[in-house]
């Protein structure tokens, strides 16, 4: 509240700390489930189950970034939130035009729509709060 | 309750009814606290702890019919939803001790609201064997 001048803001305090619980979440829902389906039956579905297990390492990358805070930690997390963008936006194209590449669903088929699209809008929000937090250092 | 349409799983009865309820419950006490601005409150962590207690109960409800020879749907998505609700109330416990500003109760909030969610599709998983 009575910090006046910070040059770069915390990227893990407030909202940011709300950004982290979400990723956290993802990254237990997505690492479990991919866990359990390649430890099960990878045979039936490599490529999706395989992407699952990417998704839920980008979404325990992005989390660390993000609570680390740091120079390096934003960079992580930027990277992270571009990757987990474009990956969820080229699934989503991917899983509607050739079905047959996905048999079994991911986090980030139909553009995450299992997941109530959050998969779409988290990478846009942790964008958006690496941009609100930007802050060159005076 | 909704039991009758679903007999035969141990997911779906007066349990899960119950941590949905509860859940829900925290998480308008929370949202109520965010927006007027106050950090999580004990109402809120003594909510996530009965919250827990409850999905813990129901976790040992199906680890009992599964011992009993009952098989999910769908076992992997299954035990995904299963280690996540467990983890989620512990999880809103940590971040929001860590965050005592209205965002605090934000996360408690939200993560109050993804339990039900995951509680649901906890019972959808379960139920896809029938056909």
């Amino acid at each position: 509240m009575a910090e006046t001048k910070a040059p770069e803001r915390a990227t893990n305090r407030g909202p940011g700390r709300l950004l982290i619980a979400v990723y956290i979440v993802f990254a237990i829902a997505a690492t479990s489930r991919a866990g359990l389906q390649i430890a099960t039956k990878f045979g039936e579905a490599p490529v999706a189950y395989l992407l699952s297990a990417l998704a839920a390492l980008i979404y325990i990358v992005a989390a660390v970034g993000l609570a680390r805070a740091g120079h390096a930690g934003r960079r992580v997390a930027l990277a992270c939130c571009s990757v987990e963008l474009v990956g969820v936006l080229a699934v989503g194209l991917l899983s509607i035009v050739d079905r047959e590449l996905f048999p079994d669903e991911t986090v980030w088929s139909g553009f995450g729509s299992g997941y109530g699209y959050v998969p779409l809008v988290l990478p846009v929000l942790g964008l958006l709060w690496l941009w609100r937090t930007r802050r060159d250092p005076a | 309750m909704t039991s009758a349409a679903a007999a035969g799983s141990p997911v779906d009865g007066w349990l899960a009814t119950l941590a949905i309820v509860l859940s829900l419950a925290v998480a308008v006490w929370a949202l109520v606290a965010a927006v007027r601005q106050r950090p999580p409150d004990r109402i809120q962590f003594a909510g996530l702890a009965v919250v827990e207690l409850a999905l813990l109960a129901l976790t040992v409800v199906a680890l009992v019919a599964l011992g009993g020879g009952d098989r999910p749907g769908e076992p992997g998505a299954f035990f995904g939803y299963l280690v996540t609700l467990v983890c989620l109330p512990p999880l809103a416990w940590v971040l929001a001790r860590m965050e005592p500003t209205r965002w605090g109760s934000a996360i408690v909030c939200a993560i109050c609201l993804v339990t039900p969610v995951v509680v649901v599709r906890l019972q959808q998983t379960w139920e896809v064997v029938g056909g």
